[in-house]
């Protein structure tokens, strides 16, 4: 039974930059605009013919880059705005996790923000009391739910938002990248609780960046792609068809980025900077058999591969490397000068390559940061969060780094190891 | 005209969804109420000060400096006092409405774009609250007409309609400002000299009786002036109030309640962007 059915949804938005930001009756009486300001001007199209059907009991991810109207899309699927065509049923109670503790007063308890929380979100006091010592108890907040929610730090006011979401009981489930502000012992935990809720049949439509965890917990999944729906299928299927798209587009980027610094929007000059004297391009990552890759294993061998071009001979220069989780948690991050080379001359074109044996990363999806800059610091080329790649693996493992390791039990200690999984 | 054609007309449908939030709306105003009163520990009397200031400010200017001692028509200075008191606090809780609806969609924004939320329970929240300060301020103007001597009568209970008609054309007129001002931002500035104005265009420092018959006509315009009226009656006159001049003015206030709620419920669906 489908319990959400979207038809051909399109959204339009009125685009304000170039009109007014705020307008006012002042402007709009001089100008003798009155009416006229009130009728859509130019149009940002959001969504443009989306349909879907999501069964009862059916997990259904959605990606897509930012700018693609995966949030708007979740929006209209909440209830929060309205198409501007086109229409979308839902039958049942829905819960959408995409603001956490909406209407939550910092002067006022965490009890009392509790139900007002929890009205807000459509339960009736009488519903909260009886979910109460649930909601506390899973945000594990018991000692601190009479102090004020100003006094929480903010990992609390979000264990406490998502605790009292996830309690509405819904039958549909929105949820969207909230989960990536939690503190990382809470995000494992929401994942259960989401699990649980797959468990007991419920509807769950997960939007997120984080492919790993899309490919684990979704049935099927959708790519939106400047909006309209690219690919809809098994989730490995559309996730790798994703990154291939992504791993060209950022290619495509580079290349054309060569020596036109000046047509790059605000949004790219903030992922790249420098004076350019050296200039990084064509960054590629290969797998052992030096086939060109972006999924690895997490022990997988790879190699990182980038042509640099100095435009005139540079006797001060250093190579570095970051690498970022999906949470922009620097993972790891080194360069030629911690590790005691001393540059002495680059001039022309040439290749660097970074070989590393054996990754040690927990599943997840992760930026690269690939920079070339002198000793003190002085940037030529920056280039940051500019690259992705996946580490899939069976592992079930959390943190950041995969600490290599084996148990070890006394005889007395009876445990079996599960090689299938 | 099936019945459904007229359940439509007096929005039945819509003022049964109002209705049906009214537990939303109870915890949305005792959350603002506690959190003005949490912060600090004067909060009761602050919700107080600025109808007692003026109180003062008026009394010792019209009573002291301007009257010498006596104002013309009033028994006493002191009762002069009870008079002002007496239209200052259902004037202030009016005033405090109007302006804080002409914010509270852009103030409570998290909640009208981020979840699914009845948009209209804001500026209902906003009336709601300030009645509620409105009410606290009652045992003080009892309290002072008992200091100052003066009795009250058992016209003291014609106060329920007077709080219904001020609620309803308050309610109107804080959906047409709190949807407006979501399209043009410079209402608030606005509404800031407007109910300045308003105040003067009230019989709130003067009586409705001293004022030249010419005058009267203007001021009869003005609903709030019949609505301040009915609280003096209640208290002051110790009286019936002018209940044609009163009916009319309910009249008006449902009007104004009618018309305001359907542009807030017209313009609904342009909240989300433009807030």
């Amino acid at each position: 039974m489908e319990v959400v059915q979207v038809h051909e949804v399109f959204k339009f938005y009125k685009k304000y930059a170039d009109r007014h930001k705020f307008l006012t009756i002042k402007s709009a009486l001089v100008n003798k605009t009155l009416f006229g300001d009130l009728q859509v001007g130019e149009r940002f199209e959001a969504l443009r013919g989306v349909s879907f059907d999501v069964k009862s009991g059916q997990t259904l991810g959605i990606i897509g880059e930012n700018g693609s109207g995966k949030s708007t899309l979740l929006k209209i699927l909440a209830g929060i705005s309205k198409p501007t065509t086109g229409e979308v049923i839902t039958s049942g109670r829905i819960s959408a996790l995409i603001e956490l503790g909406a209407g939550f007063h910092p002067e006022i308890s965490g009890r009392e923000n509790i139900f007002i929380n929890g009205v807000i979100l459509g339960l009736t006091r009488k519903q909260i009391q009886e979910k109460y010592q649930e909601i506390v108890r899973f945000a594990e907040l018991e000692e601190f739910i009479d102090n004020p929610v100003k006094s929480y730090s903010s990992g609390m006011f979000m264990r406490l938002g998502f605790s009292i979401a996830i309690n509405v009981n819904p039958d549909i489930l929105l949820v969207d990248e909230v989960l990536a502000v939690g503190d990382a012992s809470f995000v494992p935990k929401c994942l259960d609780k989401i699990n649980e809720f797959r468990r007991h049949g419920k509807t769950i439509i997960y939007v997120s960046h984080d492919l790993a965890t899309i490919e684990r917990i979704c049935d099927d999944v959708i790519w939106i792609k400047k909006g309209k729906i690219e690919m809809r299928g098994y989730p490995k299927r559309v996730t790798d068809a994703y990154l291939e798209y992504i791993g060209k587009k950022d290619e495509k980027k580079s290349l054309a980025q060569h020596g036109e610094e000046e047509k790059l929007s605000g949004n790219e000059k903030e992922k790249r900077w420098g004076s350019r004297e050296i200039e990084i391009s064509n960054v590629k990552m290969f797998d052992a058999a030096n086939r060109e890759k972006y999924i690895f294993e997490t022990d997988e061998p790879l190699a990182i591969q980038f042509d640099v071009e100095a435009r005139v001979a540079e006797s001060d220069f250093v190579f570095g490397i970051g690498v970022y989780n999906g949470e922009g948690v620097n993972c790891y991050g080194s360069n030629t000068l911690l590790e005691n080379y001393a540059a002495r001359q680059i001039q022309g074109k040439g290749k660097v390559r970074l070989t590393v044996p054996a990754l040690g990363l927990v599943n997840g999806t992760y930026f690269l940061d690939i920079a070339v800059h002198k000793r003190d610091g002085y940037p030529f080329d920056y280039h940051h969060f500019q690259y992705t790649f996946r580490v899939t693996s069976n592992h079930r493992d959390v943190g950041i780094a995969r600490i290599p390791h084996h148990w070890e039990f006394s005889d007395n200690i009876a445990l079996f190891k599960n090689e299938d999984s | 005209m099936r019945y459904n054609d007229y359940s439509e007309i007096i929005m039945i449908e819509k003022l049964k969804e109002i209705l049906r939030h009214r537990e939303l709306i109870l915890i949305l105003v005792s959350r603002e109420l506690k959190a003005r009163y949490r912060g600090t520990v004067l909060g009761f009397f602050w919700s107080l000060f600025n109808p007692l200031l003026l109180m003062l400010v008026y009394t010792v200017v019209f009573g002291f400096i301007i009257g010498g001692g006596r104002v013309a028509g009033f028994e006493s200075t002191k009762f002069y006092a009870l008079f002002l008191f007496n239209g200052i606090l259902p004037w202030t809780w009016f005033s405090s409405s109007l302006l804080e609806s002409a914010n509270v969609l852009m103030v409570q924004g998290a909640l009208i774009k981020k979840i699914k939320f009845p948009i209209e329970v804001l500026p209902i929240m906003v009336v709601t609250t300030n009645m509620v300060h409105f009410l606290f301020g009652l045992p003080v103007l009892v309290a002072f007409f008992l200091i100052f001597g003066k009795s009250l009568t058992w016209w003291v209970l014609f106060l329920p309609v007077s709080l219904l008609a001020q609620y309803i054309f308050t309610m109107g007129l804080c959906f047409l400002v709190s949807a407006l001002t979501v399209h043009f931002r410079d209402i608030k500035d606005i509404l800031a000299n407007l109910i300045t104005l308003w105040f003067f265009a009230t019989p709130i420092i003067y009586t409705y009786g001293s004022v030249p018959k010419a005058l009267q006509y203007v001021l009869n315009l003005n609903p709030m002036t019949h609505i301040v009226e009915s609280y003096h009656y209640a208290f002051y006159f110790g009286s019936l109030p002018h209940w044609k001049r009163f009916s009319v003015t309910i009249l008006v206030g449902l009007l104004f309640f009618y018309m305001g709620y359907l542009l807030f419920d017209k313009l609904r669906d342009t909240y989300v962007e433009e807030v």
